[in-house]
């Protein structure tokens, strides 16, 4: 079964605020999901399948669900990190195909500047790895350092090349109004900013912040009855990718597996991707997922982001137009719902008009949740025009 | 033994799979389980091969040598790592395959490289664990 066009995005919503105080986990949920509902032209009463992820105080999907006072047909909250929402959008477009569902509501929020769950940690029961990777003191900044350190010394990769990305999504930042740091940087600075884990310095590293976001996937009939744009969805693929039994291979991620399966169920190749949401909780899991869904070869990732190659609207692959999680928001230390919304944005060119992509036809969204260096679930989702 | 301050170490927590790794580490042998059936040696330890479903599974001594597959200098730890940075996480390829992460300690931080041979030496841990770190060798 082909999920292309068995659903469509009708609302996308990103909060406004980075530092929220004042509300709860569960308020910030209420928040983003009406207002992607209003994006949408629906209301709550209109939902029947809702997803959530380990953000989401509660036992599983019921407790927001309860809070937020649905009544639906099908519930998920498939966890895996900070993809989970690129995760989202295809299961929900497999439960709307087989007829479980005409409105899937998905919701993101967290508050680590205000006490809530810190990067890398866990409320859950130990894994069954935890003491052979937790006794060595390797904070989440050091996990990602490690494939980058193993990707210079393969493929002669720099922190010049990594600076790159973060130069890129600081020139999109500076058009956010929203975005945490707007202030446009340069190779130099991020090279002078302070050395976290080598070869990752400060400026490698995503913003922390509060905040949170929802989508709304719906059937094609209720797409057509809405009047904003929808974005259709075209393919969807996700990938675990682990320590492979002892031996872990250090210079890939998911992507390897989960992009082939979306760009086939798509129908599409990387050449045709206009647009590109690439996470980016660290520089280098940017490059190196570049490589893996195919926008270059192993290896030529360094390359490819230089000269400006990721900036918008006019680089060879403009990516992260609200400034990612590099520089805009990484709500709860989870960037995978950002990037499908202003995927979305782009599609509807509604991105801000310095960086949205003239005719932005087909755009693509990359999820990595987890860490780069022991575990991860990749997912990557294409989106196109209505007519794609 | 390293000669600088030990990093930071506290007694792991045995399960009944993992029990036997602790012991070998106490009594300064590097254990790896090892499949009865396909004969791959096992990492992360568990009483279970990742390789071939086997529930046969012995603890073998290794040689404890392996060489620096990538490391990283952290240089703001947390928790108890906090006050010991900077210092060195790794993951080092065990002679026998596995890649393992861990520590690599005896040596200043900026004379780490990959590709470095190395071979463990164990930690003490409380009053009767050690914890397997990597010098080099």
């Amino acid at each position: 079964m082909s999920l292309r066009g068995a659903a469509f995005i009708a609302g996308a919503y990103e909060h406004p605020r980075r530092d929220i105080p004042d509300r709860t986990v569960p308020q910030i949920h209420a928040e983003v999901a009406v207002g992607a509902l209003a994006d949408a032209g629906l209301s709550m009463a209109d939902v029947d399948g809702f997803y959530c992820a380990g953000d989401a105080p509660g036992f599983g999907a019921v407790s927001m669900a309860e809070y937020l006072g649905l009544r639906c047909r099908t519930y998920d909250s498939t966890e895996t990190g900070g993809s989970s929402y690129l995760v989202h959008v295809g299961h929900a477009a497999a439960m709307i195909k087989a007829g479980h569902a005409s409105v899937a509501l998905i919701t993101l929020a967290g508050t680590p500047r205000n006490g809530g769950a810190q990067p890398g940690s866990s409320a859950a029961a130990p894994a069954p790895e935890s003491e052979f990777e937790n006794l060595f003191g390797v904070p989440i900044a050091a996990n990602y350092a490690l494939a980058a350190q193993r990707h210079m010394y393969e493929f002669g990769t720099t922190s010049a090349q990594l600076a790159e990305i973060k130069v890129a999504a600081s020139l999109h930042a500076q058009h956010n109004p929203h975005a945490f740091l707007r202030d446009v940087v340069t190779v130099e600075e991020v090279l002078a900013s302070p050395m976290v884990a080598d070869p990752l310095h400060r400026m490698d590293c995503c913003v922390v912040t509060d905040g949170g976001g929802a989508l709304v996937v719906v059937s094609p009939a209720v797409a057509a009855s809405l009047p904003r744009r929808a974005v259709k969805v075209l393919g969807q693929g996700e990938a675990a990718k682990d320590t492979n039994r002892g031996r872990i291979d250090l210079t890939h991620t998911g992507a390897v597996w989960s992009g082939p399966r979306a760009f086939e169920e798509a129908g599409v190749t990387p050449a045709d991707i206009d647009y590109a949401s690439i996470y980016d909780s660290f520089t280098i899991t940017v490059l190196m997922t570049l490589e893996d869904l195919g926008f270059c070869h192993k290896g030529e990732g360094g390359r490819f982001v230089m000269d400006g190659g990721l900036v918008a609207p006019f680089g060879r692959l403009p990516f992260n137009t609200d400034g990612g999680g590099l520089c805009n928001n990484h709500p709860a230390n989870r960037g995978g719902m950002t990037k499908v919304i202003e995927a979305v944005r782009q599609l509807r060119g509604e991105a801000h008009p310095a960086v949205q992509v003239p005719d932005c036809q087909i755009a693509l969204a990359h999820g990595t949740g987890g860490s780069l260096s022991t575990r991860m679930m990749s997912s990557t989702l294409i989106l196109g025009q209505p007519d794609a | 033994m390293p000669d600088d301050p030990f990093l930071p170490t506290r007694p792991p927590r045995r399960t009944h799979e993992t029990a036997e790794f602790w012991d070998g580490c106490a009594a300064g042998r590097l254990l790896l389980p090892r499949c009865d059936d396909c004969h791959a040696y096992i990492w992360y330890p568990r009483l279970f091969c990742p390789h071939c479903s086997s529930p046969r599974v012995t603890y073998t001594e290794v040689s404890g040598t392996g060489t620096v597959y990538s490391f990283t200098v952290v240089r703001k730890g947390a928790g108890a790592y906090r006050e010991f940075s900077p210092y060195v996480a790794a993951y080092v390829e065990l002679a026998e395959g596995p890649r393992v992460m861990t520590n690599i300690v005896g040596v200043p931080v900026d004379q780490v490289h990959v590709g470095q041979a190395v071979r463990v030496v164990f930690d003490p841990a409380g009053d009767a664990d050690a914890i397997p770190r990597f010098t080099p060798s």
